[in-house]
């Protein structure tokens, strides 16, 4: 029983890295509707930049502070100058253009700051978590950064003008040009807020996978596994399949004989893949109903 | 990236896509044809081997273009049927000297059926979903491909070596020109029976799904039938360009077949043109290709170089390399009319 509570407390702990990446999928999914597989390179590429401005002498959270609005800009330059061209092209290309953005930032970041694994500070230290070995402090402080993000985007979304023209602009684009809605800024601002929400994800993790240009690549897919088993429309739900990701993945990895690290991802997504089977828009996802 | 709705709003959204948009003319696909039949005899062998790749991998796009462009289905996994046929291949001619000519129907068999399975439960996915339910297919079979208790079979980490098959009946002819020729005959029939079956009820069955499922199905078209019969046709497709591909590289390992390989089979397909059969080699091509000319121009920054010739193509051209052969199409018969 002990070792049962201590994985899933482990889980927990790595879940809370899944569901931070995760609510930054979800947000450009709210925003544009696809999934940006680009979004793990760009929060490693913030990352990079406030790790470079504490290279520089910075304090933390000045970095932290900058490194966001940066990422925030750079976000909105992005969709600008790369995606807004590309508004009218079917789906497929504008995947092929995440992948693209992808293959840039990735070797870019390579080239900047080459490829050997980087210390990255925590603002929280690294002491065992009231007396439990198992979570740290930093873990600690990543699950309650991930649940105060979360309750400020569902006021953001709830309760204020912006959010709620942001929510109109991508259920219903046209209705909402017509109340006077600049819906292609709206996406501009939902690709600047994902790039935020993403540097934050970014800087909390490196301390844990250790700073470097392809340390997103396994995060993003258990980030996505996990918006997706959530369901990509709820925020909410992606918080609880990131955490439900990162249990699931440590049981299989203890439980199920034979399951070296190797095969925990095929069968955390397997496992995810079973319950969307059952429910094919995710655990608290809208289900969209189709007009003929 | 919910794929599935969108191909069906986005695939008839040009208007100018003729009745056959599907293919290429008979006078265009002759000349191709000859070109291709011709070729090899002047030019060096490596020439010759890439020429191959560029079939075989044209073949998976082809196959990738079936489930997509057909039936508005949507995968990342086609590196996973593309692992099954080559390890079928691989395994027939090690361990039971099986003829390589006639392991390429049987890893076609092979891989519809796994396919076909596949697609059963992945009928209730679709888009995003489907999507990453291809996708954790194709990390898994890397790893798969690993296990301890099929290593006796598939070798491990280390993989199998295939031997290259000489020219029959003493045709005076490299080990790569005949392997060229026998990949171009496979591929020209996989072709003629790909262009045949989108014409077919059962391509017109892919094309009614893909645009309107719930249409589709009240007109009588058996969805989950057709949904899982793409599947299994698109693999069976794809483990032929996995075990043509095992022949022409004389070597099989795991971690040839990552996701990477999807990636790049998808890309192909984007470039190619969703849904227009002869794009596929174009895809092709470009998936080859590129990526060498890219570390040729900067070799610490090809995977940037890479990207931005990407977003160069799907800037000009969004609708891939179809979008230039409408284009082509319409001038020639702007000319004519003159």
């Amino acid at each position: 029983m002990e070792l049962f509570t201590n994985q899933v407390l482990a889980g927990i702990a790595t879940g809370a890295i899944y569901a931070c990446m995760a609510l930054a999928v979800v947000m450009i999914y709210q925003a544009i509707d696809h999934l940006n597989f680009a979004q793990g390179e760009m929060a490693m590429f913030s990352t990079f930049i406030s790790w470079q401005l504490m290279q520089w002498g910075i304090p933390y959270w000045a970095a932290f502070v900058i490194t966001l609005a940066l990422s925030f800009v750079g976000g909105i330059a992005i969709e600008r100058i790369l995606f807004k061209p590309l508004a009218k092209a079917p789906v497929l290309t504008n995947v092929a253009g995440f992948i693209a953005l992808f293959a840039i930032i990735n070797s870019s970041a390579g080239l900047i700051w080459d490829f050997t694994i980087k210390q990255y500070p925590t603002p929280f230290g690294s002491s065992p978590f009231l007396g439990s070995q198992l979570i740290s402090t930093h873990q600690a402080g990543m699950i309650g950064v991930t649940v105060l993000l979360l309750l400020g985007l569902y006021f953001f979304f709830q309760y204020t003008k912006i959010g709620l023209a942001m929510r109109a602009a991508a259920s219903v684009p046209e209705s909402a040009r017509l109340v006077g809605i600049n819906t292609s800024w709206m996406i501009a601002l939902g690709w600047g807020m994902a790039s935020a929400i993403g540097a934050i994800a970014g800087m909390l993790i490196a301390p844990v996978v250790f700073l470097e240009p392809n340390m997103m690549g396994g995060v993003l897919i258990y980030g996505f596994a996990a918006a997706v088993l959530g369901g990509l429309t709820s925020p909410f739900g992606a918080v609880v399949g990131g955490f439900l990701v990162g249990v699931f993945e440590n049981l299989a990895g203890t439980y199920i004989p034979g399951v070296g690290n190797e095969l925990k991802l095929p069968i955390a997504l397997a496992l995810i893949i079973s319950v969307l089977v059952v429910k094919p828009a995710g655990l608290f996802g809208r289900h969209i109903v189709k007009r003929v | 990236m919910s794929a599935a709705e969108d191909v069906v709003t986005e695939a008839p959204a040009i208007d100018a896509v003729p009745k056959r948009a599907m293919t290429l003319g008979t006078g265009t696909s002759l000349l191709v044809l000859a070109v291709l039949l011709i070729v090899p005899v002047f030019v060096k062998n490596f020439i010759i081997f890439q020429m191959t790749m560029l079939l075989i991998y044209g073949l998976a796009v082809l196959a990738l273009n079936i489930l997509t462009g057909g039936s508005g289905q949507f995968s990342l996994g086609q590196s996973a049927f593309y692992a099954v046929g080559a390890y079928t291949s691989a395994v027939l001619m090690e361990y039971f000297n099986v003829n390589y000519a006639l392991t390429i129907p049987i890893s076609a068999a092979v891989c519809f059926g796994f396919g076909y399975l596949f697609g059963k439960p992945a009928l209730r996915l679709s888009g995003v979903y489907l999507a990453l339910a291809t996708f954790a297919l194709a990390t898994a079979m890397p790893q798969l491909l690993k296990l301890n208790f099929l290593e006796h079979w598939t070798g491990g980490v280390q993989g199998l070596v295939v031997t290259k098959p000489d020219a029959p009946f003493g045709l005076p002819m490299s080990q790569d020109m005949w392997l060229y020729y026998f990949s171009l005959a496979v591929v020209l029939a996989i072709y003629i029976f790909s262009v045949n079956l989108l014409r077919s009820r059962s391509g017109r069955a892919f094309m009614a799904i893909r645009d309107n499922e719930i249409a589709a199905s009240s007109m009588g078209v058996n969805v989950a039938l057709y949904k899982t019969l793409a599947f299994g046709v698109s693999a069976g497709i794809t483990g032929v360009a996995g075990s043509l591909g095992a022949i022409a590289v004389q070597f099989v390992a795991p971690d040839s077949y990552t996701i990477t390989l999807a990636i790049s089979l998808f890309l192909g397909m984007v470039v190619g043109g969703v849904g227009w059969l002869p794009g596929s080699f174009v895809g092709a091509a470009f998936i080859i290709f590129v990526p060498n000319m890219a570390e040729g121009i900067s070799k610490g920054l090809s995977g940037a170089v890479f990207g931005v010739l990407l977003f160069l193509v799907i800037y000009l051209v969004p609708h891939g390399a179809r979008q230039i052969a409408i284009l082509g199409q319409q001038l020639v018969g702007r000319l004519r009319k003159n």
